[in-house]
């Protein structure tokens, strides 16, 4: 498989602030990759040493086979579609999406056909003579995608693009992004701090902290089997427990929180009892139950009370505090509407298999 | 009841809307009193005593004379033409060199060495201009720093008069307006997002292409309006021309001068003012026209 991008141990430093630290990783051609972090975590700095603006000081980057080292950003098979999309005001938008081919010296008449087909393939055919304030957010958007596609570039990388668009245009445009992904076959390089649109877009996923990658992996690796507890709580809603390690028995621990809750979870990495230990449960991997008998035999058992209902369609929750320890749990409401008649401070259990549950020996990274 | 109902329905009876309206016209009444007595009441004058001819002591005529003489007479045109190309020419060196001063303090000076580059801008702002024109002077004579700086050097073999000479005239113009061409265009460059020009980069447009495409249209108003300032405060400058150009700058502004306080001919002179008036309006409106910008634009930007 022919790697599209690949990034060589590259350290960026500010001051004495690593910002990006060693990092290594490796794009084939014809993905889309997004880098996951929250912000801070230098996916912006990497994204930028990629487009060429800033310079490694350390490793190299290398596109389609080729070193960039001290090539500039304008002379790299790269373009970037920028955060807030950097449309040129002062052109319409068939000169925005020229501008490009007239700097390759393509003629103009060659230039116009090209600007016209790939208004058409992005779905706004004819639009070439509206002005940029013309435009509606996702228009602009598309504009600012076709912009760079136009030039046929080995790599395309998006900084948190949709970031300025409303919550419903937001989850179109994702639908939008991967359409025209597929439809191009560019390599697509995306960095976002929303881990939705990187689930939802990616094919492969690197989830970024502190200038280092934590893991690297399908968007469903990810989610069902983190590596390390910044993925496992980044990812996806998730209830982190912490507490030590009390017995380790094959591939499931139980830890006990200072609090006394007892928790029992499939183990990830060498744990060993006295261990600090995080433990993580999704929401949906818990089961609500009005009688106990009622979980699966092989779910540990919990009893507690409801303390809110956090109502929000297909993604209903409920806050219940555990009995004893009053720790507060978040569970997924099974969408068939069975505990729709559900009440606060109604006694309830509830239960999940520990092989569904996953943890770590605390602030644990990925090597 | 309907009655009072008709009353609070008419917004321009009701006494709060009368209050607003009192409030309005008294903070425009300087604004008002400024424009009507200082300009629009001389120029109404001036433009009767430019129309009229003396007959005889006393006696006057309606008459375009005084715009015929300045026809007939080459002086005055050759004057007035020169003034203008001057002008023209100062500005346009003026932007030259404030680009660059104001693309730096925009674009590549951050915090404190933005605020003190703006000051160092200002600050010969602080002496008058008569002393600031009478230092060129000293720095420039034959007697002065920089011929005498020459001869040191090696460079010419006797001081030479640097005085007297239109490019001395130029250098002096362009170093009174330079304020007035780098506060419009700082404030025009500071609104173009740097994303644009990382943009443009990445398109593949090397730093030619991205000032004349990205930069100078985004600039444009900001442009326009320090040229429309820097060359009406040039055409209409009388001290810096006479200054250091001597008796032989042939500056219009001088001509006006000359007739009103001199030749005691306030009708000719009322001309020339009126010509002057006219010549920068035209020339404004020219230059907006060619570079495709409106006027009202330009001047939200000032």
């Amino acid at each position: 498989m022919q790697q599209d991008l690949e990034v060589d141990r590259v350290t960026k430093r500010y001051g004495s602030q690593v910002v990006v630290d060693a990092l290594s990783l490796a794009v084939a051609h014809g993905s889309f990759f997004s880098i996951l972090g929250p912000s801070g975590c230098g996916k912006t700095t990497l994204l930028r040493i990629v487009a060429g603006f800033l310079q490694p000081d350390e490793g190299d980057v290398r596109i389609g086979g080729r070193s960039m080292r001290g090539v500039p950003p304008n002379r790299r098979p790269v373009n970037m579609v920028f955060q807030q999309l950097a449309l040129f005001p002062m052109m319409t938008v068939g000169e925005n999406i020229a501008y490009g081919l007239a700097r390759r010296g393509v003629a103009r008449t060659e230039s116009a056909d090209r600007v016209a087909a790939m208004l058409k393939r992005v779905g706004l055919p004819g639009a070439g003579d509206r002005r940029i304030d013309q435009l509606s957010g996702g228009q602009k958007q598309r504009v600012a995608i076709a912009r760079s596609l136009v030039l046929e570039p080995t790599l395309l990388l998006l900084d948190e693009p949709l970031g300025a668009l409303d919550l419903k245009l937001r989850e179109h445009m994702k639908i939008e992004l991967k359409h025209l992904q597929a439809d191009f076959g560019t390599t697509f390089v995306y960095i976002t701090h929303d881990q939705s649109e990187a689930l939802v877009l990616s094919d492969h996923v690197a989830v970024m902290n502190a200038g280092r990658f934590e893991q690297v992996g399908t968007p469903q690796e990810l989610y069902y089997q983190p590596c390390t507890p910044f993925v496992a709580g980044f990812v996806g809603a998730n209830n982190r427990v912490a507490g030590s390690a009390v017995r380790v028995d094959g591939e499931v621990a139980e830890l006990v929180t200072p609090e006394g809750l007892a928790v029992k979870a499939r183990t990830s990495g060498v744990l060993a009892a006295g261990d600090a230990v995080e433990a993580f449960v999704r929401p949906e991997v818990i089961d609500l139950a009005r009688d106990a008998a009622e979980l699966p035999s092989a779910a540990q058992r919990f009893s507690g009370s409801v303390e809110s209902l956090l109502f929000d369609g297909a993604n209903s929750a409920v806050l219940v505090r555990e009995e004893r320890t009053r720790a507060e749990i978040r569970i997924a409401l099974p969408q068939t509407g069975r505990f729709a008649d559900l009440r606060v401070d109604e006694a309830i259990a509830f239960g999940f298999d520990p092989q569904r549950a996953v943890c770590f020996r605390a602030g644990s990274h990925a090597g | 009841m309907p009655d009072s109902a008709i009353a609070a329905a008419a917004p321009l009876e009701s006494p709060g809307r009368r209050r607003t309206w009192l409030a309005l016209m008294l903070l425009m009444a300087p604004a008002v009193v400024w424009l009507v007595g200082l300009i629009v009441l001389p120029h109404l004058e001036l433009a009767m005593l430019s129309l009229r001819a003396r007959v005889a002591p006393r006696v006057y005529e309606f008459s375009f004379d005084q715009y015929r003489t300045f026809i007939d007479e080459p002086l005055y045109w050759n004057t007035f033409v020169r003034t203008a190309g001057i002008s023209i020419l100062a500005t346009f060196c003026t932007l030259l060199i404030a680009f660059p001063v104001a693309w730096h303090i925009a674009k590549v000076a951050r915090g404190r060495v933005k605020s003190v580059l703006f000051v160092l801008c200002l600050i010969p702002f602080w002496v008058s201009e008569t002393v600031r024109t009478l230092g060129w002077m000293i720095l420039l004579r034959e007697s002065g720093v920089l011929p005498r700086l020459l001869v040191d050097l090696g460079i010419t073999a006797a001081p030479v008069e640097m005085l007297y000479h239109d490019a001395t005239i130029l250098v002096g113009l362009v170093y009174t307006s330079m304020l007035f061409m780098v506060v419009p265009l700082v404030s025009a460059l500071e609104s173009l997002d740097d994303s644009l020009i990382e943009a443009a980069y990445d398109l593949g447009g090397n730093g030619w292409s991205i000032l004349r495409q990205i930069v100078v249209p985004h600039a444009a108003p900001g442009i326009a309006a320090g040229s429309i300032v820097v060359f009406m405060l040039t055409l209409g400058n009388y001290l810096t021309p006479t200054l250091l150009g001597g008796k032989n700058s042939l500056w219009f502004t001088e001509q006006i001068y000359a007739q009103f306080i001199t030749r005691f001919n306030w009708e000719q002179g009322a001309a020339f003012g009126f010509l002057l008036l006219v010549l920068s309006t035209a020339i404004v409106w020219l230059g907006l026209k060619l570079t495709g910008q409106r006027f009202g634009d330009v001047m939200r930007r000032t």
